[in-house]
C-alpha cells in the first residue's frame, strides 16, 4: 500500500511541476493545486499509514498519529486561501495586460 | 526611571513627531524635544549616584539560552555619553526646527533622529555585548536614513550608501570579534567581561578578537584607512552632520574603545595598532582639512583628525592618557557641533559654503562670527578655551610616549596640532575676516534666535569649561575616566604647568607654525592641487562596482525575471541537494511492516493516476483539466477516509467543492483553452525535470513510510491528554483548538487576511478603466444555457439550505469528540450559501444576505481572541481552555468547553473568508455586464429575445 501512496505522491508532484512550468497562468494554478495535494499527503504520510485507527479516543482502541492530521487540516484550508489569492492575481494580470502569459518574454 | 525605559523612550517616542507633523512643524519639533528632554531628565536623576561611583543596573532576561539579555548599566562613561547624546540631541532638535525648509518632511526627520538617538543610548548603556551589537547595527541603519535624508540628491544617496557599506561591514567584523570575546570570557555580559582582563589577554584568540573589534570601531569612527566615508556623509543636512559627526555616531567607535579599554588595552598589540592608527589618522586628516574649501568638508576632515587624536590617546594605554581622551571627547563635542551649526548658518545665509566665495562675514554676521570665533579658536587650541586644555594634556602625554624613537610621537603630535591651528584659523580668516564682498550668492545676515541659540549655548560651554575646568567638567571627566580605566581617577586640569612642561613649547610651536602655514597657504594649495592623490571614492567604487556587477550577473543567470526558468532551476537544485544529502548519510533499510493491498483502494488509486496523467495531457482544455483536478481531489478525500483521517476527508471534500467553484468563476473571464506555445524539446525538458522531482519526492516519502519514527512522536502526549486535558475525544480537533490553538489562531488570521487581500485586489481591478473595458468586452458569458437560473435548481437549493446548515451546526457541535469542527462546519455553511448563489445568481442572493462577509471574518477573529483572552481572567496563559459538564433538563448531561467558543471563531472566520473570496470574483462578473435578476429563477433575456 505504501508503494501505491508513494507513487501517487510522486506522480502528483511530477504533474504539478510540469504544469507549473507552463507558460500560461491557469495551468500554473492547477499545478500549484497538484503540488498542494502532494505536499498534504506527504505531511500526512509522515504520521505513517494506518487503516481503521482514527484518532478518536475510545476504550481499548489504538490510534494513528493525530498531529500530522491536524497540520494537514489547516494546510488544506490555507491552501484554499492561497489558491484564491493566486486566482485573483492571475485574473487581474490577464485583465490588465490582455494576456495570461506567465513570463513577459518566453526564455 | 529604569534604564531600559530611558533607552526605550526615544524608540517609542519616534512615532510621535511623524504623527504630530499633522499639527504643524512646531508640534513635531516639540514632540521630539519633549521625548528627548524626558529621557535626559530621567538620566539626570541617576547622575548623582553614578558620580558617587555607583553603577546603576537594570536586567531583563530576553533570550537567556543564547546569553542575550536586555540588561543595561550606567557608569561614568555611560553617563558622559548618554548625556552627550541626549543633550546634544535636544540642541539639534531645536536647530533643525529652524534649519529645515518647508519642503523638507520634518516629521520623518525627527522620527529618524529619535530612532538614531535611541540606538546610540542603547549602545552606551548596554550591559550585554550581543544587545550592544543590535544597537550598533541600528545606528548604522538609522544613520543611513539620516544621511540620505535628502533623497533627491544623488550625493546624499551615495554618501548614505557608502557610510552604510563601511560601517555595516565593520559592524559585521565586530560581531565576530565580540562573539570571540564572549566565548573567551564565558559570558556576554559586559560587567563580567570587564573583570576578566588576564583571562582574555592570555588567550590565543585575543589578537583575532582585538583586530575584529577594532575593525568595527575604526570604521565607525572613520579612522584611517576607513576615513573616506565621513566626508561623503556630509551630503546630509547640517543638523545631521552636527549630531552624527561631532557628538554621536563617530564617537560610538571611541566609546567602544573606551568601554573595552580595561580588558583590551595595555598590550603591545593594542598600543601599536590603536596608537599608530590614531596618530596617522590625526596627521593625515588634518593635512587634508587644510586644503578643503567647503566648510563642511573642512570640518569633516578636522573631525576625522580629532577622532584620530582621541584614538591615539586611548591607544597609549595609560590611565593619564585615557583621562585626557575622555576630556577631549567632551571638548570636541562642544566646539565641533557649534562649528557645524555655524557652517549650516553660513550656508543658509550666503547660499554657499565655499571658502573661496566667502570672507568678510565678520561685519555682516556678528553673532555668528562670535560663535565661530570662540569655537574655532578652541579647535585650534588657543588658551584659555577648552580645546587648549585637552590639547596641551594630549601633547604632554605624546611627549612622554616612546613610539619608534623617544621623540617621534611628540613630533608627530605637534605636527598634527600645528596643522589643526592652520585650518582652524583658515576657517575664520577665509570665512569671516577680510573685506566684505559684493558677489555672495545671497546677501548674508545673522539668522533668527532659533538658529543661533544652540551653537551659542555650546560656545558658552567652550568658554566656561575653558575658564573653570576644575569646577564644571572635572567631576564628569573623573567619573568617566574611572569607568574607562577601572581605577579611581582625579584629574588635575590647569592652564599653566610651568616653563619646564614640554607641552608648553610644543603648543607654542604649533601655534606659531600654524600661523606660518596659513601665511603660505595659497602656495601650498597650488602644490596640493598639482599633486596627484588617490580619490577614495573612486577606489571604493572600484571595489564595490565589480562586486555589484558579479552579484547582478549571478542573479541574472539564476533569475532573469522568468518564473518558469527560476522554478526549473530551483526544482533541480532542491532535488540535487536532497540526493546529495541522502547519499551522504548512512541509512538502515526500511523494516516497517507494510499495509496489505486490497482491491478497492487499488481501484481508487488507478482513478487518481489516470486523472492525474490526463490532467497533464489534456491541460489545454481548461474546463476538462479542472474537472479532472476535482476528481483527483475527491480521490484524495476518499484516501484520507480510508487511512483513518475522517476529519481530513471532510475538510478535503468541502474545500475541493469551493476551490473548484472559485476556479470555474475565474474561468468565466480567462481564456477557456491554453494555446500550444512550447516546442517539443521544451516540453520534453519540462517533463524530465518534473519526472526527476516526482521520482525524488516519491522515493523520499516511500523511504519515510517504510521506517519507524526516529523519536517518539509528541502526539503520544496529545492522545493521552486529549480527554483528561482538553475534554474532547477527537484528538485532531483538540490539537487544533487546544494544544496547538496558537497555530490555529494564526492560521485563521492568515485566512482572513488572504480574503481581505482578494477583496482589495478585486476592488483595485474594478476601479481600473482598462479592466472595466476588458470585462465589458468579455461580456456576461457565452454558451450559457437558456434558463440561466432554472426553477428546479432554485427551489431545490432553497430546500437544501436549512438542511445543509443543520448539518453544519451538527458537524460543529460534535467536532470536539467526533470528526468535524469549526473548519469543516464553516466550509459546509459556505457551500450552503454558494449553492444559492449558483441557483439564483449573485445579486439576487446577496441582497437577501444580511451579514457582511468582512464582519464575519472580524467577528471570527474577535471571538477567537476573546476566548483566548478569557484565560487571562483565570490567571492562565492566552488560549488555555477549560471545560465542564452541564445537565440541562430534559437533555442528557453534556459538555461545555471554552475551546468550543474558540472553534466558533474559527467557523466564522472560515465562512467569511470563503464567501468574501467568491463574492469578490462574482462582483467582477457584474461589471462584465451580468444583469441582476429580479426573481429567484428566470430565463436569460438575451436568449428569450432571439
Amino acid at each position: 500500500m505504501e508503494l501505491l501512496v508513494a507513487a501517487a505522491v510522486g506522480l502528483m508532484t511530477a504533474v504539478g511541476i510540469y504544469l507549473v512550468l507552463r507558460q500560461r497562468t491557469f495551468p500554473v494554478i492547477l499545478g500549484l493545486t497538484f503540488l498542494s495535494y502532494a505536499v498534504n499527503i506527504f505531511i500526512f504520510a509522515a504520521g505513517r499509514l494506518a487503516v481503521n485507527m482514527p484518532p478518536i479516543i475510545k476504550d481499548g482502541a489504538s490510534y494513528t498519529d493525530p498531529l500530522p492530521q491536524a497540520l494537514v487540516l489547516t494546510a488544506i484550508v490555507i491552501s484554499f486561501g492561497m489558491t484564491a489569492v493566486i486566482v485573483i492575481m492571475s485574473l487581474g494580470a490577464y485583465l490588465e495586460a490582455g494576456n495570461d502569459k506567465v513570463d513577459e518574454t518566453a526564455p | 526611571m529604569s534604564l531600559a525605559l530611558i533607552v526605550a523612550l526615544p524608540f517609542v517616542g519616534a512615532l510621535l513627531p511623524g504623527l504630530m507633523i499633522r499639527f504643524g512643524r512646531n508640534a513635531s519639533a516639540l514632540a521630539a524635544g519633549s521625548v528627548t528632554a524626558l529621557a535626559l531628565l530621567a538620566l539626570l536623576f541617576h547622575a548623582p549616584a553614578v558620580l558617587r561611583g555607583e553603577v546603576v543596573q537594570t536586567r531583563v532576561d530576553w533570550v537567556p539560552t543564547l546569553g542575550l539579555n536586555a540588561s543595561f548599566f550606567l557608569d561614568g562613561l555611560g553617563l558622559l555619553f548618554a548625556g552627550l547624546i541626549l543633550g546634544m540631541g535636544l540642541l539639534i532638535i531645536l536647530y533643525a526646527r529652524f534649519y529645515l525648509s518647508k519642503a523638507d518632511p520634518m516629521g520623518q526627520f525627527y522620527t529618524y533622529l529619535l530612532l538614531f538617538q535611541g540606538a546610540m543610548v542603547g549602545i552606551v548603556m548596554s550591559d550585554n555585548i550581543l544587545l550592544l551589537l543590535i544597537f550598533w547595527e541600528l545606528t548604522s541603519l538609522s544613520s543611513f536614513l539620516l544621511i540620505g535624508y535628502w533623497k533627491h540628491l544623488p550625493e546624499g544617496r551615495q554618501g548614505a550608501r557608502m557610510a552604510l557599506a563601511v560601517t555595516g561591514g565593520g559592524g559585521l567584523a565586530m560581531i565576530a570579534g565580540m562573539l570571540i570575546l564572549g566565548q573567551i570570557a564565558g559570558s556576554y555580559d559586559l560587567t563580567v567581561i570587564l573583570e576578566n582582563k588576564a583571562l582574555i589577554q592570555s588567550s590565543n584568540l585575543y589578537l583575532p578578537a582585538l583586530i575584529l573589534i577594532l575593525l568595527g570601531a575604526f570604521t565607525k569612527s572613520a579612522q584611517f584607512p576607513f576615513h573616506f566615508w565621513l566626508p561623503h556623509a556630509m551630503a546630509a543636512p547640517t543638523p545631521v552632520s552636527a549630531y552624527l559627526h561631532s557628538a554621536t555616531m563617530v564617537k560610538a567607535g571611541l566609546f567602544l574603545l573606551a568601554r573595552l579599554w580595561p580588558v583590551l588595552a595595555g598590550t603591545p598589540e593594542w598600543f601599536w595598532i590603536v596608537a599608530t592608527t590614531g596618530l596617522v589618522t590625526m596627521v593625515m586628516a588634518a593635512k587634508i582639512a587644510l586644503f578643503k574649501d567647503d566648510l563642511k568638508a573642512l570640518l569633516a576632515y578636522s573631525t576625522v583628525s580629532h577622532l584620530g587624536l582621541i584614538t591615539m590617546l586611548l591607544g597609549f594605554g595609560t590611565k593619564a592618557a585615557a583621562t585626557v581622551a575622555v576630556f577631549h571627547i567632551i571638548n570636541h563635542a562642544t566646539f565641533k557641533a557649534a562649528l557645524f551649526m555655524v557652517a549650516g548658518i553660513v550656508d543658509h545665509a550666503a547660499h554657499t559654503r565655499d571658502l573661496k566665495r566667502l570672507g568678510g562675514l565678520r561685519t555682516l554676521m556678528p553673532v555668528t562670527f562670535t560663535i565661530a570665533l570662540l569655537a574655532a579658536l578652541s579647535m585650534a587650541g588657543i588658551p584659555p578655551l577648552n580645546g587648549f586644555l585637552s590639547k596641551e594634556l594630549m601633547l604632554e602625554e605624546a611627549a612622554q610616549t616612546v613610539w619608534l624613537t623617544p621623540w617621534a610621537m611628540g613630533l608627530m603630535a605637534t605636527l598634527g596640532a600645528l596643522i589643526s591651528v592652520a585650518y582652524s584659523l583658515r576657517f575664520l580668516a577665509h570665512g569671516f575676516l577680510g573685506p566684505v564682498r559684493d558677489d555672495y550668492p545671497s546677501r548674508p545676515h545673522d539668522p533668527g534666535f532659533g538658529l543661533w541659540a544652540a551653537p551659542a549655548l555650546l560656545a558658552i560651554l567652550v568658554v566656561v569649561i575653558g575658564l573653570v575646568p576644575m569646577l564644571c567638567a572635572v567631576w564628569l571627566v573623573d567619573a568617566a575616566a574611572s569607568a574607562v580605566t577601572g581605577q579611581a581617577v582625579s584629574a588635575e586640569i590647569g592652564h599653566w604647568h610651568g616653563l619646564g612642561a614640554s607641552a608648553l613649547w610644543m603648543s607654542l610651536a604649533a601655534i606659531g607654525g600654524g600661523l606660518a602655514l596659513l601665511g603660505i597657504h595659497p602656495r601650498l594649495m597650488a602644490m596640493w592641487n598639482a599633486a596627484p592623490r588617490p580619490d577614495a571614492k573612486r577606489i571604493f567604487d572600484g571595489i564595490i562596482e565589480p562586486l555589484a556587477t558579479s552579484a547582478r550577473a549571478l542573479t541574472e543567470a539564476l533569475h532573469n525575471g522568468s518564473l518558469t526558468r527560476a522554478i526549473a532551476i530551483a526544482t533541480l537544485t532542491i532535488v540535487a541537494a536532497g540526493v546529495w544529502a541522502f547519499a551522504g548519510g548512512a541509512h538502515l533499510p526500511g523494516t516497517r511492516a507494510l499495509l496489505p493491498v486490497h482491491v478497492v483502494p487499488v481501484f481508487a488509486w488507478a482513478v487518481l493516476t489516470v486523472a492525474t496523467v490526463a490532467t497533464a495531457l489534456l491541460h489545454r482544455d481548461r474546463i476538462v483539466a479542472l474537472i479532472l483536478t476535482g476528481v483527483v481531489g475527491l480521490v484524495i478525500a476518499i484516501a484520507f477516509a480510508y487511512f483513518s483521517a475522517p476529519d481530513l476527508a471532510l475538510t478535503q471534500i468541502t474545500v475541493e467543492v469551493v476551490t473548484i467553484l472559485l476556479m470555474l468563476l475565474a474561468l468565466n473571464f480567462l481564456p477557456k483553452t491554453t494555446p500550444v506555445e512550447s516546442t517539443t524539446p521544451r516540453r520534453l525538458r519540462d517533463a524530465a525535470i518534473a519526472g526527476i522531482a516526482g521520482t525524488g519526492i516519491g522515493a523520499l516519502v516511500y523511504q519515510l513510510m517504510t521506517r519507524e519514527p526516529a523519536f517518539e512522536p509528541i502526539s503520544v502526549f496529545h492522545l493521552a491528554q486529549s480527554k483528561p486535558g482538553a475534554g474532547g475525544t477527537n484528538a485532531v480537533n483538540t490539537i487544533i483548538v487546544d494544544f496547538r490553538g496558537y497555530d490555529t489562531y494564526g492560521e485563521i488570521i492568515v485566512l482572513g487576511i488572504a480574503a481581505l487581500v482578494i477583496f482589495a485586489l478585486s476592488e483595485a481591478l474594478l476601479k481600473s478603466p482598462t479592466v472595466a473595458a476588458r470585462l465589458r468586452a468579455i461580456g456576461p458569458g457565452t454558451n450559457d444555457a437558456g434558463d440561466r437560473h432554472p426553477m428546479m435548481l432554485a427551489i431545490g437549493t432553497r430546500v437544501l439550505l436549512p438542511m445543509v446548515m443543520m448539518a453544519g451546526v451538527y458537524i460543529y457541535l460534535r467536532g470536539h469528540n467526533l470528526p468535524g469542527g469549526g473548519f469543516v462546519a464553516g466550509l459546509v455553511f459556505a457551500i450552503a450559501y454558494l449553492i444559492q448563489y449558483i441557483a439564483s445568481g449573485y445579486v439576487w442572493s446577496d441582497r437577501r444576505q444580511r451579514y457582511d462577509h468582512h464582519v464575519l471574518i472580524g467577528w471570527g477573529v474577535l471571538i477567537a481572541s476573546l476566548s483566548g483572552a478569557g484565560a487571562w481572567v483565570m490567571g492562565l496563559p492566552f488560549l488555555t481552555s477549560g471545560y465542564g459538564y452541564v445537565t440541562l433538563w430534559p437533555l442528557e448531561t453534556f459538555e461545555l468547553a471554552t475551546a468550543a467558543i474558540f472553534d466558533l471563531g474559527v467557523f466564522l472566520c472560515v465562512l467569511g473568508a470563503v464567501l468574501l473570496s467568491l463574492a469578490s470574483l462574482s462582483r467582477m462578473a457584474q461589471r462584465g455586464g451580468e444583469r441582476a435578476n429580479p426573481t429567484a429563477y428566470d430565463i436569460d433575456p438575451h436568449k428569450e429575445a432571439r
